[in-house]
């Protein structure tokens, strides 16, 4: 196998940072290469330099044994080299034919479009590479996954040899993502060469043919699945040893915190989205939600914490009912929520980290008085919570929308968990996150159980789920079909439960 | 695995256009930065657009200047200078009209005689009254963009603050200066806010886009004032659609003899500038205003009322514009008349987005507006240049201002380093 595309020597210096240091990778013909890295290593500058996004300071791309440069994406496509961006770049409102052929437009008569040839095209490169779409939907009304399809077809159509794919799965449901990888497998069967950007170890271990691992810019090791494992990998990554497994003491449960019963809720659209569901929490122990995205979970979330209204049912918190109480109210009685979508909910990104962190206490002492806030105060607070939370910014009056998504998440941690909380909600807490962040908010949520708290863990993710809880309910269709304990729960059996399949039937 | 729906959410949220427009709008260079580099990053656009506009004003009075044609027709050194006497001769009378002119100034303070001074110092005073509205109203606009509302209902809004301080103004009779006078001012900002309350409460309850209604609400007011200016509120005996002048104990007092008419008015503006500063940058309630227009979604979840905040930051930029009527009509006009306001509550808009929604910006954007529009007199007379050059330099000022790509590329400078942040403080795992 000859390599297909070589990075020799790459840098890229952006102003104060070194973002890639004399980086080189090489891409076998029909290999699966992962680039795996922390958020921030480098490794989507690289990407970018490849695609032509970016120029070089330094280091030569070679293509098939020959040098080019590469001044824009239409060159790298003229390359064969195609990527696919974490954000997709379709219009919405086109089809998916006019997707495909927007830029690249097939015309007759000269000058109208010739919707029909590139249908029939699009339809051969989905049979001949499994990679099911209907050339006339609409793109907004295709699923996450599909609409990726769409994307890898796109390059497909422009006849890329190379595709980049950029964080793939960090959109997709676990299905979605085993989707994508059995496509991935096929498309190199058929002598394409992939390189897969990536910080989830998992994927990287199961799907990739070869690793490189970047950290602040350099390689810092190269290796495979078979002769490295993941706490290697992870090892790598973060420059130090990182514990992926949670460490935890069992749970010794105390008082009953949380008690929902029967509850009823609708969605945006007035449909059953919580559909009479009825379970406690208690004091000290971690009650886990498992469930894919959309089972209900967001809008349970929401209703726990005064953000909707109920149809029907009672929440109780320590006692007191809260089925109608306003977020304040909630917050006030000593809960704390890790929001699902930090940056629409969680913060503010154009206010100050230290606004942030009294973004649900700023009208409380000592951060107002009366009605004037103590700007003082506010900056002491940010400046201890920075400190105990490990919070890395410049300062605490540095806009939070100009963090990392790790120390975005530390920020919204810091502001809950440092409050006397005695019920804690968190929705999908680590999602997008590293490793590094992960094993952090992990550490935090356990500690946070051991100081009596009760939790509420939401996560699609199922090995977050298994990690921390010490109870386990899935939610599928608006109800909670079962509720077991960690140590009698297995991966396949909750995920059987959570695709709907019951025990008893299946 | 069966197909379940699958909400679609990535990870920065999806803006549209009028979110990022409040976004730019209500930028601010890096809280950390030491004040004086965060005053100069934020001035240094506006100024530039400022000088760009002046410069193509210079441009097309050349153009219109027949003299310029005549000369470059003799030689192409006759046209320079005639180009230089055209734009020198024009933005002279513009400086003199608008601050008066040094060398009177100088000789009438000599001579401590106060006509002279009163003469002398005439034009600056008066750039400061024609600037006095434009502040109130230039807050209304920023004080709805601070909470995220575009308010283009300003001037219906001043329209009814006109209408209530006049008639506070004529009708209460018998009382001294220092209770009439507050009452009528606030009259002003009471009709400006009830009709800044309407779209408010639409938006909140029905979710009634404020744009449309506040631009409704406009002409509600516009016709209402025309009615009541040619039936109740009309003058006994007068043929004019003009209401009855309001009483003395409702004037702004003025600080100088004739003919200078500078007013109490302009402190107060000052004043309520500074206030507005104080309640949205160090007051709770401000706080609660700044985080629904920053991001309504957070602002729900930190338990703040968003529907609550939107009816008060409507009413509050309501008031504000009633006070810019209110303060013409008690300190310039003394009588409500059908075209009393020259689109004060539209030059507004401009005024807040060149003030980048801040009252100190505002206070000084309204300066400059007030400093163009009473100079623009002087250089109509003198230098025969048409009042109308001082729309266009506006609009150019504008355009620089909103479109800041234009004003770095012509000066070269760098977009601010904000970007890069996110790359120095990225990664955290390994010291």
């Amino acid at each position: 196998m000859a390599p297909i595309l070589e990075l020799r020597s790459i840098t890229k210096r952006f102003p104060g940072v070194l973002a890639n240091d004399h980086i080189d990778l090489t891409l076998n013909q029909g290999e699966i290469h992962a680039l795996l890295g922390e958020n921030g290593a480098g490794k989507t500058t690289l990407m970018n330099i490849l695609y032509g996004l970016y120029q070089p300071d330094e280091g030569e791309i070679i293509v098939r044994g020959k040098p080019i440069t590469v001044h824009s994406p239409s060159d790298a496509i003229a390359a064969g080299i195609g990527m696919v961006h974490q954000h997709f770049m379709l219009v919405p409102v086109f089809t998916v034919t006019e997707n495909v052929m927007l830029g690249d437009e097939t015309t007759h008569y000269g000058g109208v479009l010739d919707r029909k040839t590139v249908a029939a095209k699009i339809r051969q490169i989905s049979e001949q590479y499994k990679l099911e779409v209907d050339p006339d939907s609409y793109v907004r009304d295709l699923p996450v996954g599909v609409q990726q399809r769409v994307e890898i077809i796109k390059l497909l159509y422009r006849q890329a040899d190379i595709l980049i794919l950029d964080e793939p799965t960090a959109v997709l449901t676990p299905q979605e993502a085993d989707e994508l990888f059995k496509i991935m497998h096929f498309l190199v069967e058929q002598s394409k060469s992939i390189i897969f950007i990536t910080h989830k170890l998992r994927e990287v271990m199961e799907f990739s043919d070869r690793i490189t691992v970047i950290r602040r810019g350099k390689v810092v090791g190269a290796s495979t699945p078979a002769e490295a494992d993941q706490s290697i990998l992870a090892e790598m990554m973060v420059g130090r040893a990182v514990d992926l497994e949670v460490d935890k003491e069992p749970a010794t449960p105390g008082e009953v915190v949380l008690t929902v019963e029967n509850l009823e809720v609708l969605d945006d659209r007035h449909q059953v989205a919580v559909d009479h569901i009825s379970f406690e929490v208690r004091a000290g122990e971690i009650l886990g939600i498992a469930g894919v995205q959309g089972n209900g979970q967001t809008e349970l979330v929401k209703a726990l914490t005064g953000l909707a209204s109920t149809q029907e049912g009672t929440i109780r918190l320590n006692g007191e009912d809260i089925t109608r109480a306003t977020p304040r109210q909630v917050t006030e009685l000593g809960s704390a929520h890790v929001p699902e979508d930090r940056q629409k909910d969680g913060l503010v990104l154009s206010f100050p980290v230290a606004d942030n962190l009294v973004l649900n206490t700023y009208y409380l002492p000592p951060f107002a008085k009366g009605v004037v806030l103590q700007q003082d105060d506010i900056l002491k607070h940010a400046n201890q919570l920075i400190e105990l939370f490990d919070i890395r910014t410049p300062g605490p009056m540095v806009n939070a929308g100009s963090l990392s998504g790790g120390n975005q998440q530390k920020v919204i941690v810091a502001r809950e968990f440092s409050r006397p909380i005695k019920f804690l909600v968190a929705s999908q807490p680590t999602r997008g996150l590293d490793v590094g962040s992960v094993e952090y908010i992990h550490r935090r949520i356990v500690q946070k159980r051991d100081e009596g708290c009760a939790v509420l863990l939401v996560s699609p993710e199922l090995d977050e789920v298994m990690q921390l809880s010490d109870r386990i309910a899935v939610m599928y269709r608006g109800k909670i079909i079962d509720i077991l304990p960690a140590e009698k729960a297995t991966k396949e059996g909750v995920g059987l439960l959570m695709a709907g399949v019951f025990p008893e039937t299946a | 695995m069966s197909n379940q729906k699958q909400p679609a959410k990535p990870e920065t949220p999806k803006k549209d256009a009028g979110q990022i427009f409040l976004e730019e709008v209500t930028k601010e260079p890096p809280r950390h930065l030491p004040r004086w580099q965060r005053m100069l990053q934020a001035a240094v656009i506006p100024v530039l657009a400022i000088f760009t506009g002046m410069v193509m004003g210079g441009i097309i009075i050349i153009l219109t200047t027949p003299e310029v044609y005549i000369a470059f027709r003799e030689s192409f050194v006759q046209g320079l200078k005639a180009s230089w006497d055209a734009v020198a001769s024009a933005y002279g009378a513009l400086l003199v009209g608008a601050f008066g002119s040094p060398s009177e100034i100088i000789v009438a303070l000599r001579s401590g005689n106060p006509e002279l001074i009163y003469q002398a110092i005439y034009p600056f005073t008066e750039s400061l009254v024609a600037a006095t509205p434009y502040i109130f109203a230039g807050l209304s606009v920023a004080l709805g963009f601070r909470a995220g509302l575009f308010n283009i209902g300003a001037e219906g809004q001043l329209f009814m603050g006109a209408i209530f301080a006049a008639f506070v103004g004529y009708t209460l009779k018998g009382f001294p200066i220092y209770i009439h006078l507050p009452i009528a001012f606030l009259a002003g900002a009471v009709g400006g806010g009830l009709w800044g309350f309407i779209p408010g409460w639409l938006k909140a309850k029905t979710g009634a886009h404020e744009v449309i209604n506040t631009i409704m609400l406009n002409y509600i007011a516009f016709r209402l004032s025309d009615w009541l200016l040619t039936g109740p509120m009309k003058r006994p005996g007068s043929a004019n659609p003009v209401s009855p002048s309001i009483l003395e104990s409702a004037k702004l007092p003025e600080f100088f003899g004739d003919p200078v008419r500078l007013h109490l008015g302009f402190i107060i503006a000052l004043l309520v500038a500074w206030l507005v500063h104080w309640y949205l940058f160090k007051t709770r309630w401000g706080f609660n205003l700044r985080t629904v227009g920053a991001n309504p979604s957070a602002a729900r979840y930190a338990g703040i009322s968003v529907a609550a905040g939107i009816i008060i930051a409507m009413t509050l930029a309501g008031a504000l514009a009633g006070m810019a009527g209110g303060n013409e009509v008690l300190g310039v006009n003394f009588n409500m008349a059908m075209a009393f306001s020259s689109g004060y509550g539209f030059d507004a808009i401009a005024l807040a987005l060149l003030g980048n929604s801040t009252p100190l910006g505002v206070v000084l954007a309204s300066l400059l507006f007030g400093f163009l529009r009473n100079g623009a007199t002087r250089m109509q007379l003198v230098a025969g240049i048409p009042i109308d050059i001082i729309s266009i330099i506006q609009a150019f000022i504008l355009v620089f201002v909103a479109a800041p790509v234009i004003i770095r590329t012509i000066y070269r400078l760098r977009k601010p380093a904000v970007e890069e942040e996110a790359v120095l403080v990225g990664g955290w795992g390994g010291k």
